[in-house]
């Protein structure tokens, strides 16, 4: 099963080195990791996206726990918690198709943010669901590149009980 | 003062008194300092014998080993003996020298990334960038290795951070927000238990090294003798409960005493102390206590449920919970009783009598167990012993009846060959007045053969006890018994005369090539005091190691003698 965890760090040098050669050491696998400086400097935020057994799930965040760098695990999955992520799709648009790309773009609240003669730059954010769908509907005009971000994510604040 | 004062200062203040190491480049400020220093430096003749040396003076002691090296290839020589000691969660602080800072990542000359090198089989590692951040480091780096799980830490330190200089600060404490071992087990778990120890039938205690490191074999024999506990020990465990006590049922696992493994296979509650279910004593894990509750003491959360489903788990300091277990049963008001569990013992009883540890003895050929046999009587039990990896390990394991603690010195995680003699020669500085030996193969003992000048540099009485099958042995049985006895490469018949070897280093060399010659060669060995010894043991080639499970099979399924 897919597990997105989130992992407090110390912002040292060599720290991503020491939670990815963890996985990598280990036989664990990252779908994806994402990594930037907290509101505090001194510490940073991962989002590391990851599948596998309970078995194996737990041998991750215990094995992250003993990293003398990692200040706090928080397997995210099973809580209730916000994802997102951000793409760069660069599709070809002839003069054709260009009203229809952007209705699908206006549709998804995606952007273009460059323009070339052949092509436009779309960027979208939103959850992977999102990003698959947006990408679907573009592929038919020929999408010449992806750049994707991998997910970030944030428990939900505690609701307000009704 | 400079980063290499500060450097030795702080190793004073941690109470190092010995540091094993080879000069080169980029610590020759460090060296420098040394010269006018009260700290005793060990200059060893290979980078990875220091390693190995520091790690047999802390498992000897206990205390931190620390090590010196130049950047580069120094650097590089240590990555075997710290993955060694990482696999033993054996207390080091590794220095490494490194090319100066506004050099790193130019491929300067002997610069080697030796943090990344070294992360994945240190505990933790610091390249220091900065002089002011110098003292705090060796601080903590003692700390981590010594505290929680113990492991190698190592240090890299560029020329400059060495050399400039910078007001001498030492932390009386560190406070790590993201290091906090848990020392104590949680008492509810502790209770559950030890409920479930009182209920148990067929109970058997499974110790790990996890007990000689946190120094609890009192604890331990405490525990185990109040409720009449019969007790396994892993390879690492061997010493952390008397070898010679009524209750000992011998090491369990691939080579294991075959009533351990039966007593294994049969209990109904597994009480698992600093011990990590490794597959060379699990075998195949599936079948691996199948009717047991499973109760797991460890330090370290990733040990518990990581191989085998536990059912009890108790996170902490396995000195710290076996007392409070003894606590708990004193609070039950819980009393030994003399016939407590008798039908068991009865049961295991049994199981020994019929396949006691044994081999076929010889008139005319040394065996080897023979060897191990005569060194364990002559010596009273009272010595410290090593090992290197193969037969002469395992049929040490077997043979010698290891009483205290901290007496027997191996490479288990790891199976290091080339561990034993450097080890034995950490130990032996560290232990002046004991008597040290490393019982070896003729294969191992040349991996670390040039640490033989070392010991005769410092006049070390320290004794090799080669048993010599012109083998690579342990290689070989599997070969005999798994691959249609095809000696690939295993014969070595190629070697040095080990007597004139030793003799050319100025130690002493000493044969026996018959049975009758043994007490008398271990004798003479035992009366050297101011050198090293030799003992070559010419014994029979072709001896193997029983009790064995063949890899992967369960550990009640065993090749007998
Ligand atoms: C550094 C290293 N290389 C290879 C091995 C694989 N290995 C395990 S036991 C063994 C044979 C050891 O031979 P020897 O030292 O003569 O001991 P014996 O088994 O004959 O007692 C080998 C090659 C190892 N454990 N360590």
């Amino acid at each position: 099963m897919r597990h997105t965890i989130s992992v407090l760090v110390d912002n040292e040098f060599g720290v991503l080195s020491r939670v990815s050669g963890l996985f990598s050491g280990r036989g664990f696998n990252i779908e994806s990791l994402c990594v930037a400086e907290t509101m505090d400097p001194k510490v940073s935020l991962m989002t590391i996206v990851t599948s596998g057994d309970h078995k194996v799930i737990e041998q991750i965040t215990k094995q992250l726990n003993k990293l003398i760098n990692v200040i706090k695990v928080n397997d995210l999955t099973g809580q209730e918690y916000i994802e997102r992520e951000l793409a760069l799709i660069k599709v070809h648009s002839t003069e054709d198709h260009r009203a229809e790309i952007l209705r699908i773009v206006d549709i998804f609240r995606a952007k273009v943010v460059d323009v070339g003669p052949k092509s436009y730059t779309v960027e979208i954010t939103g959850d992977e669901e999102k990003i698959r769908a947006i990408s679907e509907l573009l592929r038919p005009f020929g999408i010449k590149e992806v750049a994707r971000t991998g997910r970030i994510a944030l428990a939900r604040s505690l609701k307000l009980k009704g | 003062m400079t980063g290499s004062e500060i450097l030795i200062t702080a190793l004073e203040k941690e109470g190092v008194d010995t540091i094993f190491g080879f000069p080169g480049g980029a610590v020759l400020p460090v060296y420098d300092a040394l010269f006018s220093s009260s700290l005793r430096h060990v200059v060893v003749r290979h980078e990875q014998g220091a390693v190995h040396m520091a790690d047999g003076y802390a498992r000897a002691t206990g205390k931190p080993g620390v090590v010196l090296v130049t950047s580069g290839p120094g650097a590089t020589n240590t990555v075997t003996g710290i993955a060694t000691a990482y696999m033993d969660s054996i207390p080091l602080v590794v220095l490494t020298g490194q090319v100066p800072t506004a050099l790193i990542g130019n491929d300067a000359f002997q610069e080697a990334d030796i943090v990344g090198i070294t992360r994945p089989c240190t505990k933790h590692n610091y390249l220091v960038k900065d002089i002011k951040d110098l003292a705090t480091i060796v601080k903590k780096a003692f700390y981590i290795a010594m505290s929680g799980r113990p492991g190698p830490v190592l240090i890299d330190l560029p020329k400059d951070v060495l050399t400039n200089t910078e007001h001498f600060r030492y932390p009386d404490e560190v406070s790590m927000p993201t290091y906090q071992p848990t020392f104590r087990g949680h008492s509810r778990q502790i209770r559950r238990a030890v409920e479930g120890i009182l209920q148990a039938e067929r109970p058997v205690i499974y110790a790990g090294g996890g007990v000689v490191l946190s120094d609890s074999a009192k604890e331990l024999l405490k525990f185990a003798e109040r409720l009449s506990i019969p007790v396994t020990t892993t390879l690492m465990g061997l010493g952390g409960f008397p070898g010679t006590h009524p209750l000992f049922l011998g090491m369990l696992g691939m080579h294991g005493t075959y009533c351990a493994n039966m007593a294994v296979t049969n209990t109904d509650c597994l009480i698992a102390i600093g011990a990590r279910f490794d597959d060379r004593v699990t075998g195949k894990i599936d079948e691996f206590a199948p009717y047991a509750k499973i109760i797991h003491i460890d330090i370290d959360p990733t040990s518990i449920s990581k191989n085998v489903k536990v059912d009890i788990p108790i996170v902490g300091d396995v000195r710290l919970v076996v007392k409070e277990m003894s606590r708990t049963l004193s609070e039950m008001k819980v009393r030994g009783k003399k016939g407590r569990l008798a039908g068991w013992r009865r049961q295991i009883e049994g199981w020994d009598n019929t396949h006691k540890l044994s081999y076929k003895k010889s008139v005319n050929k040394i065996k080897p167990q023979y060897v191990v046999e005569r060194l364990y009587e002559l010596t009273k039990g009272e010595a410290i012993i090593a090992t290197e990896v193969g037969q002469n390990q395992m049929w040490t394991a077997q043979f010698f009846k290891f009483n205290k603690p901290r007496t027997f010195l191996t490479s288990g995680g790891l199976g290091t060959m080339g561990y034993g003699f450097p080890a034995a020669i950490g130990a032996q500085i560290a232990c002046p007045g004991r008597v040290v030996i490393d019982i070896a193969g003729d294969g191992s003992i040349q991996m670390n053969i040039q640490e033989l000048a070392t010991a005769v540099q410092y006049r070390l009485p320290v004794k090799v006890a080669i048993l010599n099958n012109r083998f690579l042995g342990m290689v070989r049985q599997w070969q005999e018994l798994f691959y249609g006895s095809r000696y690939s490469s295993t014969c070595i018949e190629v070697m040095p005369d080990f007597v004139r070897l030793a003799e050319s280093y100025g130690a002493a060399g000493l044969r026996a090539a018959a049975p009758q010659e043994v007490d008398g060669v271990i004798k003479e060995a035992l009366s050297i005091k101011d050198r090293p010894v030799i003992m070559d043991f010419v014994v029979d080639r072709e001896e193997n190691v029983y009790p064995m499970v063949p890899a992967g099979q369960p550990i009640n399924k065993m090749l007998l003698v």
